[in-house]
């Protein structure tokens, strides 16, 4: 399913004033299509990744997955987490792993959350942890993995769902450029495989010769689109 | 609980030494309730194993409240008592605490003084009250034990000797001494009130032991009588010092009761607040508030339920460890009561604590750590 962020705009109360996050922002990520977000520290690129995912209610416009509308400014908490939990997969900026579970666990994890067992996920989640190269390392807790390792189950951890829309914030930030270019590149290629829009936000514009297009956001908004880098 | 089990695991150093805690505060709770019940029973089981359901009192000043030590009825009381319709039956009954002496003895006893044909004589072997002779003593358990004293020896009150007629295997006994049993003339006679009756002068007792049908007027025979009747259960702060040691010994429990729960609630405070950003992750990855606060009081309820269990069992192994030592009563009451009070008022403190779940923002997921 296409993701469409329709004239979407955030305000932060910010003491007796506003800050404007995200100003009218229109943006469209087709199905299985990757779309990196770059831009400077403080942009609002992840208050613009934060509306997508209904993790905040945007001020004025809409989020559209294929034709439902999912996240405008009325939508309430509980049919956002609805939302997140059977139609978007999410990886954050550090990998943001649960301590006491395995990397198996924190696939099985989302079963459950939906009121499954959690063996009924265990082969797909195996599959995915071959898909990110941990498989070896499915029985370890986050302690026991290097930090790329960590960053690979998270994105594992995303996809368990087959989510229609990944949003994915700075992955790279805490890897090197290789690691983060191999990282950006299992996204845009597990991303083309289960059809799911995603929105990638970085910082380092040198990692994302995968992805099939690059928006770039300066002070809450798009600036003109630029043509995507192929490597 | 699939998270909250884990955690339990992963986290173990920590919520062992909080089960710790609970397991001590348990121990505490339930033995101090045992001894609670055990010193009652103390100072009370004269009155509460009586076989009579009231028992009417006569203060030297109307409307004081009732004593034992007080209280003084008479013949004309106690023959009203038995004509009131709905009385099955009105037994004069003395009580005093005075000494007892053997030769190789000298203990603090209650002296129960019982007319002869009492209901409220002495339970015997057989299962029924016996008259005590005059001249005689029978003794319970505890103050045969005390004194040494068995059927046929002499025993000394008030410098009146009384042969023992009997011992019993019941122990019953009155603001902490044991119970020993005499005519109500004997109980007169040995001066445990006052000055020795002169031979002769009228007959007089502690209370009158009531057993009634239900449909009797104890109001109305009360204002008639000049008495005060009680059940015999509330009879038990008639008896001095019982009110007092009672009321102090509830109060702690209460206050182990109230920082059982603030325990709790700090720890689940530091501890919720010590995984915020876990919960955030899990709400920004579709869990909902309901399954986060379901999950984390399972938590607390699995900590709570094992460390209140492990407490009582140890704390009953305790009680009975000590019971020929200090005076215990370990009873379904005295261990289940404060266990479930504990792990109710643990889960109070701990809801309390947990309710932040509800106010954890899952857009913090976002923010790097
Ligand atoms: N929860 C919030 N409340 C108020 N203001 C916020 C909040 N989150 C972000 N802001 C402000 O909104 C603006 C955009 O922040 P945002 O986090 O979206 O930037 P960003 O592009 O992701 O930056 P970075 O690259 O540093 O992560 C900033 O000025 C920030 O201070
Ligand atoms: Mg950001």
């Amino acid at each position: 399913m296409d993701l469409h962020l329709d004239h979407i705009t955030l305000v932060y109360p910010d003491g007796d004033t506003h800050l404007t996050a995200v100003d009218d922002v229109h943006l469209t990520i087709p199905a299985g299509t990757t779309t990196a977000l770059l831009g400077p520290s403080g942009a609002g690129k992840s208050s613009l990744l934060a509306v997508a995912a209904g993790l905040t209610r945007p001020t004025r416009g809409t989020v559209t997955i294929g034709d439902d509308v999912v996240f405008t400014p009325g939508t309430s908490v509980a049919r956002a987490t609805r939302v997140r939990l059977e139609r978007i997969g999410m990886v954050f900026q550090s990998p943001r792993l649960l301590g006491s579970l395995t990397a198996l666990e924190q696939l099985e994890l989302h079963a459950h959350l939906r009121g499954e067992r959690p063996a009924a996920v265990r082969a797909r989640s195996m599959d995915l942890l071959a898909a990110v190269g941990v498989a070896d390392h499915a029985g370890k807790r986050p302690a026991q993995l290097s930090g790329g390792q960590r960053q690979r189950v998270a994105i594992a951890r995303a996809l368990v769902r087959r989510p229609e829309v990944l949003l994915v914030d700075e992955p790279t930030s805490a890897l090197d450029h290789d690691r983060g270019t191999q990282v950006v590149e299992l996204i845009t290629g597990l991303a083309r495989e289960l059809g799911a829009a995603t929105l990638l936000v970085s910082h380092d514009a040198s990692t994302l010769g995968t992805v099939d297009a690059i928006e770039r956001m300066l002070d809450a908004r798009l600036a003109h689109p630029a043509p995507p880098a192929r490597a | 609980m699939f998270v909250a089990l884990r955690d339990l695991k992963h986290a173990r150093g920590r919520f062992i030494l909080m089960s710790m805690v609970i397991v001590l505060i348990t121990v505490l709770v339930t033995f101090l309730a045992s001894l609670t019940a055990g010193l009652a029973r103390e100072s009370t089981s004269a009155v509460t194993d009586l076989p009579a359901d009231h028992l009417a009192f006569s203060m030297p000043t109307p409307g004081d409240p009732p004593e034992f030590i007080a209280s003084r009825v008479d013949a004309d009381q106690w023959e009203g008592w038995a004509d009131v319709d709905g009385v099955v039956s009105a037994d004069p009954l003395g009580v005093a605490t005075t000494r007892a002496e053997t030769p190789g003895a000298t203990v603090s006893v209650t002296a129960l003084g019982v007319a002869a044909g009492s209901h409220v004589a002495p339970v015997r072997e057989d299962g029924t009250p016996g008259d005590v002779d005059p001249g005689t003593i029978v003794l319970t358990r505890a103050a045969a034990d005390a004194l040494d004293a068995h059927v046929g020896d002499a025993v000394t009150l008030g410098g009146t000797r009384l042969t023992v007629a009997a011992t019993l295997d019941t122990d019953q006994s009155f603001s902490h001494t044991p119970v020993v049993w005499m005519t109500l003339d004997d109980w007169q006679s040995i001066g445990a009130r006052g000055a020795a009756r002169a031979p002769g002068a009228a007959v007089s007792a502690t209370v009158v032991a009531l057993t009634t049908s239900g449909t009797a007027d104890l109001a109305g025979a009360d204002a008639a009588l000049g008495t005060t009747t009680l059940t015999t259960s509330d009879a038990r702060s008639a008896v001095s010092s019982f009110t007092a040691e009672n009321l102090s010994l509830t109060t702690m429990q209460a206050f182990l009761l109230v920082i059982s729960a603030l325990v709790a609630g700090a720890f689940f405070t530091v501890w919720t607040i010590s995984r915020s950003g876990d919960l955030a992750v899990l709400k920004a990855l579709g869990a909902t508030t309901r399954y986060l606060l379901r999950d984390a009081l399972g938590q607390a309820a699995v900590l709570l339920g094992g460390g209140v269990t492990i407490g009582a069992l140890l704390s009953a192994a305790a009680a009975a460890a000590l019971s020929g030592v200090v005076p215990i009563a370990v009873t379904p009451t005295t261990s289940l009561v404060p266990a479930v009070s504990l792990i109710l008022l643990g889960l109070t403190g701990a809801g309390v604590a947990i309710a932040r779940i509800a106010r954890i923002d899952p857009h913090a997921a976002l923010a790097a750590r």
